[in-house]
Formats: C-alpha cells, structure tokens, sequence
C-alpha cells in the first residue's frame, strides 16, 4: 500500500472561499454562546455540572464540518469527548438539546437526563456515548475502524481526546491496534492540546515536546496543527481526513488550542484570561479581509445570543424523569420470543436433568 | 462426550456460522494455537489480538457499537481487573444512552482455582462481575451447559460475560451432560482436536451442532432432595453434587440447584426450593467477604425467613490476597467436598 507523503504542517497560506470563513464563523458563534448559555443554565442552578469546550471551536467546528455524517460503517464514526460540543454544534445539533442533558430532563435526547452536559450520544450519526472517563474512547475506536476497515469505502472512525489524557494506557491502545502490519485502520487520532490537566499544566504531566511524535514510532502520520485558527485547522483535518479515507492508514492530528472557560463547573468555569481566543483573533481578520463587518457580526451575535436565551426558557419548562424510569433500558430486549422462544424453552427442557428426572418419575 | 473446552469449541463455530459472530480474538485465540486451553481451535473468524486486555475489551465495545457480534476473551480472569471500568463503560452503555446503544458481545474468561494456578491464574470474578450492572453473567458447570449458555450469550442483544470454570474445562461429560447428536469421544476429539505440529493445513470436521439455547437466567436442578437446598455454580456444582451423593447414604436428601445465570438470576427457582427445604447452603470460591452468595443471602434471609428452618450458610474461598500454589495451601483457599458435605450434614440436622 503507497502512503502519501505529508507536510508537518499543512497550507499555511491557503484561503478558504468567503462562503466557507461565514460559516465557520456562524458555527463557532453560535458554539460559543451555547457553551456560555450552558455555564450561565449550571450558575443558575439549571444544571448540577458544566464541562465543555469553549476555546476549540476554530478545530472543532472546522471538524464538525468535515464529517462524512450518517449510519453505519460506511459513514464515520465519533468517539468524542465532553470538549466536542461544537463538532456536534457543526454537524447540525439543535442546541437546546445540549440545555436538555444540561438540566438533565426527560427530553434529553442524549441520556434521557442520566448524564452530564455535552455528553452527546446519536446513532443516527455514528456517535457514540461520549464518557467522562477519559481518553477510554481510544480503546474503542479500533473496533469501529476494524468494521470500516472491512467495509471498504471511505468512512472513517474519527477518535479525540485531551493531552493529559494521553498518559492513560488507552491511547497507547489506539496507537498499537491501528499499526499492526497489514492491519492498518482508518483511524484519525485526534489529540486537542491545551496544556492542561484539570489543574496540572502540561509540562508538570509530559516531557515530549509534541504529542503527535508519539504516532512516529508506530510509523503513522502524523502532523500539529494550530487548532486556535479555524482556516489552518480546517485544511489541516481535511488532509489528514484525505489520507486516512484513502489510504485505509491512522493518522495522528495534535491540535494546539486554548481553554477558555477552566476545566469545568469544579474549576469555576470562569472567562480564563491570557488564553488565546480563536473566536475573537477569527472575527478581526474576517473584519480585516472585509468578509464580514463588525456590525455584522455583533448582530449576528445577539440575535443567536437572543434565540439560546428563549431556548433555555422553553426548556426549564421540560419534564424531569421519574424517579421508576431508572430500571429502564438496564438490558436491551432480548431478540428470542415467539417461536424462538418456544423452541428454546424446550431445549432446556430436554437439557434439564431435572425436567428429565420430574419426567421419568411422573 | 464432549469436555466443556470441546463444546465452547462447537459453541463458537455455531456463533459464526449461524449466529452471526464475526470476530473471536483475545490473546493467543487465533492461529496457530487457538488459545491456550484450545477453546477456538478450527474457528475461522478467531485472530490473536495484541497482549492488552484494555484493547481487547475496547475494541469488542467498538466492534459491538459498529454492528458486529464479537466473542473476545481475557485470558484468565486474573488480568481482567485493568479493565474494570471498561467494563463499567460497556454494561452501562444501553442504559446511560436512555436505550440508544445495545453491545451485542461476549466477553469469556476462565475462573477459578483447580489447575494449581498460583496467586495470578486462579482468581474468580463472579463476586466482582456481579457488580457491574448491564452485563449479563453466565457460568456453566457442564459441557451441555457450556454449549447453550454460549448460544444463548452470543443471541443476546447485551454484553454477556462467560465465566469459564477452568478446573472442569478439560473434563469429560457426565451421563446427561452431552450435547444431543455428539459423537463419542474419540471420534469427536479426531474431528475438531487441532493436532500436534503444524497445523497450517488443517481444517476441523464439525459435527452436527444443534440449536441448544440454555436460557440465560434459568437455573437448573441437577439433583433433587427434600432436606436441603444447595445453591452453587461452575466448578462447585459438581462438587456439590458428589457430597449431596455421598450424604443421600445417610438418610440426608441435599437439593442440589446449579445457578447457571448469575445475572439475572433464577430468584423464582431459588425461593421455591429454599421455601420447600427450609434450609439453604449457598457455595462458590469466591472471596468470602462482599460475596454474590452472601447478597442471595441477604435476600434469603429478607424474603423467606419465616420459611426457614436453620440458619442459611455460606462457603466460599478464604478472604486472602491470593490462592496458593502449594497443594495445601491450594485446597484451603477455596471450598472443598468435605467441608461442603459438613456443612449440609450440619444443616440437615439443624433443629430450630
């Protein structure tokens, strides 16, 4: 199998078209002010927790946007982590859904208002739970790769977690299961950096001075992007994305981005100065190239501001769950009934001595 | 007569030529040694996966939530304790997505003392895998049950764990214990025993493989008895069974139950036989303390106490870090026939 030669570091010059920038944009606005509607629902008492991603928008929008969307191996699969939302927000979420897992309600599409906010769960779209342990989606990712390896076609499985996480075993999982020789997946392996660990900095956890070297030791591609500005790291998931669909091959994708908010609701979850904020740094040179005035955009930003605000409203009016409904959904039904079922209720007749015995003596 | 390790053989070729399985790997399952108490010799979908139980167990969740039906196998129970909270991640999975994720997997692992095993390879897990909710737990004590119970695992839409007692793995069928239309021992071993050497050319002959499901969640009585109810599984059954024997010459009837599911158990199965005995003796070689015998327990004493003629007992293995190598140090680690059969006799005679 040929393998594509790749820059590190992809098309630092190459623009985007005007209609694609708005867009993503729109979407890390739009990302944005639902996370912050989020922390503002938990302050308020709307919520127990807050855990999210404001500051990788740019990368994570710019991901969202990439994803081949749908059912099944022949689509991608996420194995995402509570850092996604506006991946989620860019594959075309409703956001008051996200209010629904964060008031934990009934309507919760997600949970059902048993997990925690930005915990997204969507077969429809080849999510799967996102888990608040973490990196542990590392070890899970070869499976669904393995399917799509058989498959053929260009779906891909697409795995992201955190810097810190990469100390868990999981990760050096992922990399050893999507390296074997002649078993190769199609696995991009995403790893969003923001040098910290809760409240551990990165150089405290770590002494590799970039991530993604790790993928070189298992031969994989791999690159760091800057994940703070929405046009390198849209090209560079795109490429990235390019090579594992075709080449069938991993992909190890760093991505340098900011935390804006802290870790969670536990840290505070309060605006972190002295971070880089890829929205603001984004809507300067939009304003600069002239794509979109700064008129434009704080219009945009109220009326979005204004449409999450009536959200969280019509959902603090969503039912609870109650309280029975926590012995639903412990077992799947099983698939053996009807004539199945009578077929197996004798055979275990017949391979019950005692039914054996009950029969002989009667 | 097949031996459990024969009949979890055939169980699995069923699973992926019928049944759909699509994947069986684990450590060593795959060519050229088909495991390492032989368990997927000749199964065409069995692959050696890296050695990381973590992996394992992942990549069975990943494989489950893409729509494939994998049986992965952690070794020996011992090393599936770096896993736990994968575990917890797979059994939650249905119920922490509200009914949106099913994980149609097996996982299999032999338990259990009996082999000499040492500290490392004879740990049981059923006290542990009881614990973790969503996952269905089954433990056969014969090469029937073996068969079925992995039928029944590999139907199921949710994360199953066979517990494979791994001291009864290469024993031979009792007289009711077969798999129906098996062929004697000899000819059976000849068609699907992998042989010595190179083994790159051979393929197994299967024989005929019924459609035999043990029910997930139905325990069996495997000897009747009016004085006693003896609740055990895996490798205690037959155990169990050779004191309850032995004691039926002293005018001792022992009700033998073998529980077959863990999870969901037979409680129906349980309360009719206890209600009708009065007396109870739960074993298994679990550690003693915070032991899936003593929360049948506690249920026993809750729900039927007033039906109870002595007080229910007990046996399980000794609340030690490990089970000793030494033959002694061996067979005091977890229940023997002797102290089985004092303890019934004891009950037996219980006067309230």
């Amino acid at each position: 199998m040929s393998t594509t030669p790749i820059q590190e570091h992809f098309y630092p010059d190459t623009k985007l078209s005007p209609d694609v920038l708005i867009r993503l944009h729109e979407l890390m606005l739009r990302s944005r002010l639902l996370e912050e509607r989020l922390i503002r629902m938990q302050k308020q008492g709307d919520g127990y927790f807050w855990i999210g991603g404001p500051g990788e928008e740019a990368f994570n929008v710019a991901l969202g946007l990439l994803v081949d969307k749908g059912r099944g191996p022949a689509h991608d699969y996420l194995h995402l982590h509570y850092r996604s939302s506006a991946t989620m927000v860019a594959m075309g979420i409703d956001p008051a859904d996200a209010m629904r897992q964060m008031k934990n309600t009934a309507t919760d599409p997600y949970s059902g208002g048993r997990n925690f906010v930005n915990h997204y769960s969507i077969p429809e779209w080849n999510v799967v739970p996102v888990s608040s342990p973490i990196e542990v989606q590392f070890s899970m990712a070869p499976g669904t790769a393995l399917v799509q390896k058989r498959f053929g076609g260009r779906g891909i499985t697409i795995v992201q977690g955190g810097d810190a996480g990469t100390a868990e075993g999981d990760f050096a999982s992922c990399l050893i299961w999507a390296t074997r020789p002649g078993m190769e997946l199609p696995v991009l392996m995403i790893v969003t950096n923001n040098e910290f660990g809760i409240s551990t900095p990165a150089a405290e956890q770590h002494g590799e001075k970039r991530i993604a070297d790790r993928g070189k030791a298992f031969g994989m591609q791999t690159a760091v992007v800057d994940g703070n500005d929405p046009e390198t790291a849209y090209l560079g998931i795109k490429q990235a994305m390019d090579y594992v669909r075709s080449e069938r091959r991993p992909f190890l994708l760093e991505a340098k981005v900011s935390r804006l908010y802290g870790h969670s609701s536990s840290s505070g979850a309060n605006f972190v100065t002295g971070e880089s904020d890829c929205l603001a740094k984004f809507e300067k040179r939009l304003e600069e190239r002239g794509i979109l005035s700064r008129q434009k955009m704080d219009e945009l930003r109220v009326q979005e501001t204004q449409a999450l605000l009536e959200m969280s409203k019509r959902v603090r009016t969503e039912p609870q769950p109650k309280g029975p409904t926590i012995y639903d959904h412990v077992f799947a039904p099983t698939e053996v009934g009807g004539e199945a079922k009578a077929r197996q209720d004798a055979m275990c007749a017949v391979a019950n001595p005692a039914a054996i015995n009950n029969k002989e003596q009667s | 007569m097949a031996t459990m390790v024969q009949a979890i053989r055939m169980a699995l070729h069923v699973g992926e030529e019928r049944l759909g399985v699509t994947d069986v790997f684990g450590q060593d399952l795959g060519p050229p040694l088909g495991g390492v108490f032989t368990q997927s010799q000749g199964i065409k979908c069995s692959w050696n996966s890296p050695l990381d139980e973590r992996g394992i167990i992942g990549c069975a969740i990943g494989l489950a939530l893409a729509g494939a039906r994998p049986v992965c196998e952690i070794q020996f129970c011992d090393y599936a304790y770096n896993i736990i909270d994968l575990l917890k991640l797979g059994g939650g999975m249905y119920w922490s997505s509200n009914g949106q994720w099913n994980l149609p997997l097996v996982m299999m692992t032999p338990v259990g003392s009996g082999i000499h095993g040492s500290i490392y390879h004879s740990h049981s897990f059923d006290a542990t895998a009881t614990h973790i909710p969503g996952w269905k737990i089954v433990m056969p004590s014969n090469p029937r049950d073996a068969y079925g119970l992995m039928l029944s695992a590999i139907a199921d839409p949710n994360p199953v764990m066979f517990l494979a007692p791994k001291a009864l793995l290469r024993a031979k069928a009792l007289p009711g214990e077969e798999i129906p239309g098996e062929p004697d021992e000899r000819a059976l071993s000849k068609m699907i025993d992998a042989p010595l050497g190179d083994r790159s050319k051979w393929t197994p002959s299967w024989p005929a493989t019924p459609d035999l499901f043990i029910p997930i969640g139905k325990a069996s009585t495997v000897r009747p008895g009016r004085d006693v109810t003896c609740v055990a599984y895996g490798r205690m059954v037959p155990l169990c069974k050779k004191a309850a024997d032995e004691l039926a010459s002293d005018g001792i009837d022992v009700e033998v139950i073998d529980l077959r599911t863990l999870i969901p158990y037979d409680w129906e199965h349980l309360r009719e036989s206890i209600s009708r005995t009065g007396r109870v003796l739960f074993v298994n070689e679990d550690t003693e303390v915070t032991n899936f015998g003593e929360h049948l327990l506690r249920r026993t004493v809750e729900e039927l106490f007033y039906q109870l003629l002595a007080p229910p007992r007990l046996l399980a293995g000794a609340f030690v870090p490990g089970v000793g190598l030494a033959d002694a140090l061996d067979t005091a680690s977890v229940p023997q026939k002797t102290e089985i059969s004092s303890v019934l006799r004891e009950l037996a005679r219980h006067q309230p």
